[in-house]
């Protein structure tokens, strides 16, 4: 399997403050990849490093392996919605599909205007007087007009009402079914990310914590319960990534590894959201796979 | 064709909700042999879920050999499910249409319903009529 990107110590730094450190990860082509992690842990200087808006501070970033600071023109390939969905508001949707056929070699401005009209949008509307959720699918289209390998998305669905996120995923979701890209897209609302991602990065104060098929990592974690004093009766060295003790009841999120737990404990299957709040709350866990786990 | 839906508090995950609507629309007569699945493109767009969610449902109604896909054109109803002939099922169904009228007749509600059949099915499968 490629990986569209590869990142090796990757850390971007603004002035004596570290955005992002030590970030060596690999992620694999054809998936639609969660970034989650607390507001400044770093996901927009990720996104932003990868559409090559800023220069990394140490390490390197390859994209379907090209080096970017060698290959601007892989950049070509990228495609990347800023968090604010930034449209010119004086614009009409007509006047922003001109603005991207003229500026982007491969744009593909058919498949923009019949999927436009189909999504009912108006065309010769200034950008600043659609509603929020017109504004999103409008620059969506845009960003996959431009056919990318790679879709960097920050933030797509922050300030959307539930229809207008459903609208956007269907559109995004259904590009990918058609066209097979890389989409990397960060949210905090893991609700829209469980039937929609495949793949999930979590970041926490500037370090890669998670990055792993997202059924693999739910099949790997149990939650499990028992009284507080069976505590002891857990096997030796169980990799535990979150501990809650509630009274007498001790709740954890643990790595089963095959070896028996004992008839204190009751075993469930774990949310992508328990999964995900257990990590970031216990920032010194990880689970990344060895540096050869995605390439093969 | 058969438009796909999504129950978030089912607990059932979401690929095996679309395996099952598609075995649900078997029984029913709502698919039939030859029929055409809808694409992967067409359940997202409506769904709004990972194509791939879709493509694993397909794989285990294929291996099941109830669909089968053809390069090109889509994914295709290979044979049904159920034994009962068009005419027997529209009768049964007719029959527990009246069934369900005299209950909700007679004061039972839909949970009591519910119970009611899976007792009588029960009922069934211990005298080996099932």
């Amino acid at each position: 399997m490629t990986s569209a990107m590869e990142m090796s110590g990757l850390g971007r730094r603004y002035g004596r403050t570290w955005a992002l450190r030590d970030c060596s990860l690999a992620l694999p082509e054809g998936r639609v990849i969660a970034l989650v992690g607390p507001n400044g842990a770093g996901k927009s200087t990720l996104l932003s490093l990868a559409a090559g808006l800023l220069r990394p501070s140490e390490g390197t970033l390859r994209l379907f392996g090209e080096p970017l600071r060698d290959r601007p023109s892989t950049l070509a390939r990228v495609g990347y919605m800023a968090q604010d969905t930034a449209l010119y508001p004086t614009f009409t949707v007509t006047d922003l599909l001109t603005f991207g056929g003229r500026l982007n070699p491969g744009w593909d401005d058919g498949w923009a205007r019949d999927r436009l009209a189909r999504l009912g949008l108006p065309a010769h509307v200034p950008a600043g007087r659609l509603s929020g959720g017109q504004r999103a699918q409008v620059a969506l289209v845009l960003a996959l007009a431009k056919r990318p390998r790679l879709l960097l998305l920050d933030e797509p669905l922050a300030s959307l009402d539930p229809v207008a996120r459903h609208d956007v995923m269907a559109l995004l979701m259904e590009a990918v079914a058609e066209a097979g890209l890389t989409v990397l897209l960060s949210s905090h609302i893991i609700s829209d990310l469980v039937d929609t991602c495949d793949w999930l990065v979590a970041v926490n104060q500037g370090r890669v914590q998670v990055s792993g098929d997202i059924d693999d990592l739910l099949s790997a974690h149990k939650l499990i319960t028992g009284p507080r004093e069976a505590l002891h009766t857990l096997p030796a060295r169980l990799p535990v990534v979150g501990q809650r003790v509630n009274g007498r009841q001790a709740l954890l999120l643990v790595r089963l590894d095959g070896r028996p737990l004992g008839p204190d404990w009751t075993v469930r299957d774990a949310s992508l959201d328990e999964l995900v709040v257990n990590y970031l709350r216990q920032p010194g866990s990880c689970a990344l796979p060895g540096p050869t786990a995605v390439a093969r | 064709m058969i438009g796909f839906h999504l129950d978030p508090r089912s607990g059932v995950s979401t690929y095996l909700q679309l395996v099952q609507q598609v075995k649900h629309a078997l029984r029913l007569g709502l698919l039939e042999p030859g029929d055409r699945l809808p694409t992967a493109a067409e359940v997202v767009a409506a769904l709004a879920i990972n194509p791939n969610t879709v493509l694993k449902a397909y794989r285990e109604l294929e291996r099941e050999g109830l669909v089968s896909a053809r390069p090109g054109l889509g994914t295709f109803v290979e044979r049904s499910l159920g034994q009962a002939s068009p005419h027997d099922r529209a009768r049964l169904r007719r029959q527990l249409a009246g069934w369900m009228r005299s209950a909700y007749g007679a004061g039972l509600d839909r949970e009591d319903l519910e119970a009611l059949f899976t007792a009588a099915l029960q009922d069934a499968a211990r005298e080996g009529a099932a």
